[in-house]
């Protein structure tokens, strides 16, 4: 694509459309954020206060403060928040890759007919209405729900077991949610490995579980690690599953920065937290590129 | 390649799948529900439904989030297709690192953080909220997932097509067109299709962008859900199910059955 008539000039504008969009809709926000994290609320068209004056010299008088921040540092609850949101994604990070890993394994060796149908059962879930998958949870674990009444029914349990609203559901709805990011790296990773690799090692007298520990789970380290940070990153900021399936000491840090947006309406504070948040999250998003990048061919 | 499955992954599976679709199925169970408590069954019903059809302020946020999601999903593709090529086959340019991180963190970021800086922008720069937010914020994360599903296809293409044509005189834009879309149309088409149920299904980014004017099918499906169960929303549950289940299949049978074509092809060349 180098030489003819459109060459050097059609090349420039395919990179330039999207990348111009994603510095206008994309990164610029970002500064709009860093920014009004260090503003005022105020009851006005914006709700909040300038961060730069101009005073009629060469630059900007900055204007801001960091008072929101120390607000964040000095209520428990946001700490709490915080805390609570990474343990939360961290351990549900681990329960995916538990249960993924397996799946992804067994996809990546059944028969090559079976193969294709497993891997179209794992990405249904996944492009269906995540709203709705979140919320047919609830009919299942409410107080008189599915699961209850089963377990009434079979006389198992005499009364009903208290499962929803607490740390449990949202464990069960972010693990449920998520679970398809785990496999589908994993299986892309597992799918590529050599067979010849662990040939060799079996024909080396290596034991079935040996290889798998000392072959196959060191080289399909780039598909955990993706699938990992598909899962911790977004589970961090998770809004939907603590608002409908958590309870009310559920805190987690993207319930906070929507309750401080709606229902306090306080924008610099929101701000705030968004970038209390990122901090977090920017070693996580860097992994990630790292070796979806790997993942993706790119040209190093 | 059988010889690496053992009972354990067999039972993995069974018990993982049970998991997944379980839920789903209970869903669609219930919709046919006579009764209004979605877990107790008091006979089959069809009247929920019928209901659906009459809620219009359903059917309404159904029109704007179907209105949007297409819009959406042409505009990502077409920017997420040009974000691949970039990507996979420009070799080095000014920015690129900058690039890929702004190709690639959409996938992750959280939505309220990603839902709260383009409201942040919109504000800023005083756009009016409503239709037309909602739809560049849906275009600019949907373009990386996009991004993803071209990159892959383009990394496993042969290109020695490509190369064939521009020796035998073709234009790189006439090259694009006859011989690269065709070979990605598979990943157009599934880049399509994702991004359209991406942008159905966002409810925090286009609640955080929306403003007063435009409620988004997530946005009214969320307001009910927040006052508990009901049938009705089993109901759409159950038709976005089975019209985002039925798109696949039959997209994903029309693609295998061209790129076995294409294999015979390939075979029936290379014997001469």
């Amino acid at each position: 694509m180098k030489n003819g008539r459109f060459g050097i000039s059609g090349r420039t504008l395919a990179v330039a459309a999207p990348y111009l969009w994603l510095l206008v809709f994309f990164l610029a926000p970002f500064a709009i954020v860093l920014k009004l994290s260090f503003a005022e609320p105020l009851i006005a068209q914006p709700p909040y206060s300038a961060v730069f004056e101009w005073t009629g010299g060469l630059l900007p008088r900055f204007t801001g403060n960091f008072e929101n921040y120390a607000f964040l540092l000095s209520d428990d609850l946001y700490i709490n928040a915080y805390l609570n949101s990474i343990q939360i994604a961290l351990f549900s990070t681990l329960l995916c890759l538990a249960i993924g890993y397996p799946m992804a394994y067994g996809i990546a060796r059944a028969p090559g007919a079976w193969r294709n149908a497993l891997l179209m059962l794992v990405i249904l879930p996944f492009w269906t209405s995540f709203l709705i998958r979140v919320y047919a949870w609830i009919g299942i674990l409410k107080n008189n729900g599915i699961l209850n009444n089963v377990l009434i029914g079979l006389g198992i349990i005499d009364e009903p077991l208290d499962i929803l609203h607490n740390h449990f559901s949202v464990y069960l709805g972010i693990v449920y949610s998520y679970l398809p990011f785990m496999i589908l790296p994993l299986y892309a990773n597992l799918a590529r490995m050599d067979e010849s690799l662990l040939e060799a090692a079996a024909d080396l007298g290596c034991r079935p579980w040996k290889t798998f520990v000392s072959v196959t789970l060191p080289l399909s380290l780039p598909g955990i690690v993706a699938g990992s940070m598909l899962v911790f990153i977004p589970a961090v900021g998770e809004f939907v599953i603590p608002e409908l399936l958590g309870g009310p000491d559920t805190l987690m840090i993207g319930k906070i920065l929507w309750n401080e947006f709606f229902q306090n309406r306080d924008w610099p504070v929101a701000s705030a937290v968004a970038i209390a948040m990122l901090v977090l999250l920017v070693i996580p998003i860097v992994i990630f590129q790292h070796y979806q990048g790997k993942e993706a061919g790119d040209v190093k | 390649m059988n010889r690496g499955v053992s009972w354990f992954n067999v039972t993995m599976l069974i018990l993982g799948f049970v998991f997944l679709y379980a839920p789903i199925a209970l869903l669609i169970l219930f919709s046919f529900n006579a009764g209004k408590l979605v877990s107790v069954w008091s006979g089959f019903s069809t009247k929920w439904y019928g209901e659906l059809l009459y809620n219009e302020q359903i059917l309404q946020a159904a029109w704007v989030s179907l209105k949007i999601a297409s819009i959406n999903a042409t505009a990502a593709t077409i920017l997420g297709t040009l974000t691949a090529f970039a990507l996979n086959r420009f070799g080095r340019f000014r920015g690129r690192t900058l690039f890929t991180g702004m190709a690639t963190a959409p996938l992750v970021m959280p939505d309220v953080i990603t839902g709260l800086a383009t409201l942040l922008l919109f504000v800023g720069i005083g756009w009016a909220r409503g239709m037309s937010t909602i739809t560049i914020a849906h275009i600019t994360f949907s373009l990386a997932f996009v991004a993803v599903i071209v990159r892959a296809r383009i990394a496993s293409l042969d290109m020695s097509l490509e190369e064939a044509a521009m020796d035998l005189g073709a234009r790189p834009l006439k090259t694009f067109i006859v011989i690269v879309v065709p070979l990605l149309a598979p990943a157009l088409v599934s880049g399509w299709l994702l991004a359209f149920t991406l942008s159905l299904d966002d409810l925090v980014i286009a609640s955080f962008v929306a403003g007063p004017g435009a409620s988004t099918l997530p946005m009214v499906v969320f307001s009910k859900v927040r006052l508990g169960v009901s049938p009705e929303i089993n109901a759409l549950g159950t038709i976005i199910v089975l019209v985002v289940t039925i798109c696949i299949v039959i997209a994903a049978t029309v693609f295998q059955r061209q790129e076995r074509r294409r294999a015979i092809d390939d075979q029936m060349a290379q014997r001469g």
